[in-house]
């Protein structure tokens, strides 16, 4: 395999996100509803950052409504809005929003809901990870949304290597530091136990453990391509074991990691692995998207249904704007091993799957 | 011309303007003046509301107006029925939705929005409900950005830079003009898949190039027509964006609309610059009415303030080729024209 490589890589930069597996998955047969949730007049999805659902099959959408504002005349240049999340209920029809205006919605990137029904979004430009409890109240925060912005933005580069959002000042590149400061954050995680995890990020490249109130346990990881390394945590899932799979972007992988960070093993080859999820259950399934680039539809966009091992059954779909076809895939709600809720940046929607 | 550039930079912009629209007066002579008479409030806007710069104009098969406007705190597209009774409000709040440019309704009455502050091409449905994107916003993590200056970076198949218009040819593929910092046209299929691109992010002269392609509809037959603003000009592209000719003698190519049905007229807008700087009155702010073959039949219209007249004329809709609905950047407004029927015949296009 390792003589492989070199071809491997220059196929990569060719052809842009290939995922090597593809060629010898089977193609899963599939149905696609865009029509599945029903929005109110003047209710429109922006770009859906996260798709989730609870234990009663209410789906809550996590979506970049647009908008955000800074304000002019001031000490320093603040900024509000820009997400908003949404509650319908099992049959698609609306029932609410929850969090209007509140305080950290800028730049939505997930959306999750625990075992216990509390409802998590991660914001990938407040930098916060905010859980809601059942009734919609806020239950707890992780990180803190800067106060102000710098205007002209800086550059992203140099917001990750150090930027005020989080930064590794103290370590390594993307090693982020021992605390709740999160540099764009895009999706959390529990174990049994309910310790948190939050993938951080696209600024950082580290995953960081909480315990289940909130309290640093520690994080792991930093800027590179080696084990333990990453470049873009874009999705994370536990196993019922407490096994921690990343979503490794750019390194087109997904680590996977006993519960205190130790490197387990990969499954490489994935292409741009953007959003994953795992079922529960006796014989769990890990889904993995491998989402084209907004800029381009004509390429990937393939969803894989694999074992936990890596093992993969079979894939569908891929990256286009019709029905059956995913305008880059940043959420997967997979409680139903064979019902998915797919949510996508490129088509402002929420589609249902349905594998047959 | 070069040797008033030092003194032009050096006072104000307005002083410079006046060489720049001479070139924005129509070559062509003797073209019959069509009459027309301006509907009096012809779009009831609710109480409290207001109609912003009124770019973009539309009306679908049952005569509704969709007019796409620019207002605060976003842009907003509001539908009126077929007497300009107000209707509805679509898209409030919606992501694709800041600086208006173009509204389109197409033969299923799907209603298409064009957005230059979002980068966005929209399809609503006759309801109001998102079917499709094409393009896409700019994402609020990077920040505030200055305005962008310098050259264009390369065109992208699925990205635009400030779009400006859309339309269909009759086998539901998609064209879109794009517009201010790209310079090209670009074909899609009817689901949204890129097929071809004419021109490129870089402005230029020849056949087949662009420089600000303002407006942009594709008649019967599948031919592209192109308003080529800053060229002077518009420009007829096959349906594999290939040119075919280009009409030199119109003025400038500000915006055009192509009537439906089996005998299509042409209408091209030498629209008066925006600032009303001086001189620019005489020159400039009429309609022409063409045939597909070129034959201009007429001309109507001319700059001011108060109707029937024009202020920088944005946009129009000639769904019915004797009722002419336009749309105006300056007076915030709409106005219905009704044109008489006229028999004489004139010079053509070049």
């Amino acid at each position: 395999m390792k003589r492989f490589l070199p071809l491997l890589l220059a196929g990569a930069m060719l052809v842009g996100y290939p995922a090597v597996a593809q060629n010898a998955a089977p193609d899963l047969a599939f149905d696609g509803d865009v029509n599945f949730l029903k929005t109110p007049d003047n209710v429109y999805l922006g770009e859906v950052g996260g798709v989730a659902t609870n234990s009663r099959g209410d789906v809550f959408v996590y979506t970049r409504t647009g908008h955000p504002f800074v304000s002019l005349g001031g000490a320093r240049a603040f900024a509000h809005g820009g997400s908003q999340l949404y509650q319908f209920d099992r049959n698609g029809r609306f029932v609410r929003e929850i969090g209007k205006d509140a305080y950290g919605f800028m730049f939505a990137n997930q959306v999750r809901v625990d075992p216990q029904d509390n409802v998590w979004v991660v914001d990938q430009m407040s930098n916060m990870v905010i859980k809601f409890d059942p009734q919609g109240r806020l239950a707890m925060l992780l990180g803190r949304k800067a106060e102000a912005i710098n205007i002209p933005a800086r550059p992203a580069a140099a917001a990750a290597g150090g930027g005020e959002g989080g930064g590794g000042a103290a370590g390594a590149p993307g090693a982020g530091r021992a605390q709740d400061i999160f540099d764009r954050p895009t999706d959390v995680a529990w174990d049994a136990q309910g310790n948190i995890f939050v993938a951080d990020g696209q600024g950082n490249a580290r995953v960081a453990k909480f315990d289940k109130d909130g309290k640093f346990i520690k994080s792991w990881g930093q800027k590179g391509s080696g084990q333990g390394q990453f470049d873009n945590v874009r999705s994370i899932a536990i196993s019922a074991q407490g096994d921690v799979y990343v979503a490794d972007g750019n390194n087109h992988r997904v680590q996977v990691f006993d519960n205190n960070g130790t490197f387990k093993s990969q499954i490489a080859n994935l292409g741009n692995p953007q959003a994953i999820c795992m079922t529960t259950g006796a014989n769990p399934m890990l889904y993995v998207s491998n989402s084209n680039p907004p800029n381009d539809i004509d390429k990937a966009g393939e969803i894989y249904k694999m074992k936990l091992d890596g093992t993969i059954v079979g894939k569908f779909g891929r990256a286009g704007k019709a029905p059956k076809e995913f305008g880059t895939v940043n959420a997967i709600d997979c409680r139903s091993e064979n019902n998915l809720l797919v949510g996508e940046i490129g088509n402002l929607r929420v589609q249902k799957v349905t594998l047959r | 011309m070069k040797r008033y550039l030092a003194p032009c930079l050096a006072t104000a912009l307005a002083l410079c303007a006046v060489p720049a629209i001479a070139q924005q007066k129509a070559t062509i002579t003797g073209v019959p003046e069509i009459p027309v008479t301006s509907v009096p409030n012809f779009l009831k806007v609710p109480a409290g509301e207001y109609l912003g710069e009124s770019v973009a104009v539309a009306t679908n098969s049952r005569g509704h107006i969709f007019v796409y406007h620019r207002a605060a705190p976003t842009s907003k597209l509001w539908e009126f029925d077929q007497n300009g009774n107000f209707l509805k409000e679509i898209g409030k709040g919606y992501y694709g939705f800041e600086f208006s440019h173009s509204v389109r309704v197409d033969p299923q009455d799907n209603i298409w929005t064009v957005d230059e502050g979002t980068n966005m091409v929209t399809k609503f449905s006759p309801e109001g409900k998102v079917l499709m994107v094409l393009g896409r916003r700019p994402p609020a993590i990077g920040g505030a950005v200055a305005t962008r200056t310098g050259p264009n970076p390369p065109a992208e198949k699925y990205i635009f830079c400030r779009p400006t218009d859309v339309g269909w040819d009759p086998q539901g593929n998609i064209f879109v003009s794009d517009g201010y910092c790209n310079n090209r046209i670009v074909k899609y299929d009817p689901n949204g898949r890129f097929l071809a691109q004419a021109g490129s992010e870089k402005p230029g002269k020849g056949l087949g190039e662009f420089n600000l392609p303002h407006g942009m509809q594709v008649d019967g037959k599948g031919n592209v027509w192109v308003a080529d603003r800053t060229n002077f000009r518009y420009q007829v592209l096959d349906n594999n964006l290939k040119p075919i000719r280009e009409i030199t003698n119109l003025g400038v190519g500000w915006t055009i609309c192509i009537s439906p049905g089996p005998h299509q007229y042409v209408f091209h807008s030498n629209s008066n610059p925006n600032g009303n700087v001086p001189g620019s009155w005489d020159i400039t702010g009429e309609i022409y009415k063409t045939e597909l073959d070129g034959t201009v039949l007429g001309k109507f219209g001319k700059p001011g303030k108060n109707p029937p007249n024009f202020q920088v004329v944005h946009m129009m809709d000639c769904r019915n080729p004797n009722e002419i609905i336009v749309g105006e950047i300056e007076s915030w407004r709409v106005q219905k024209l009704i044109l008489k029927q006229q028999t004489a015949k004139a010079a053509s296009a070049q």
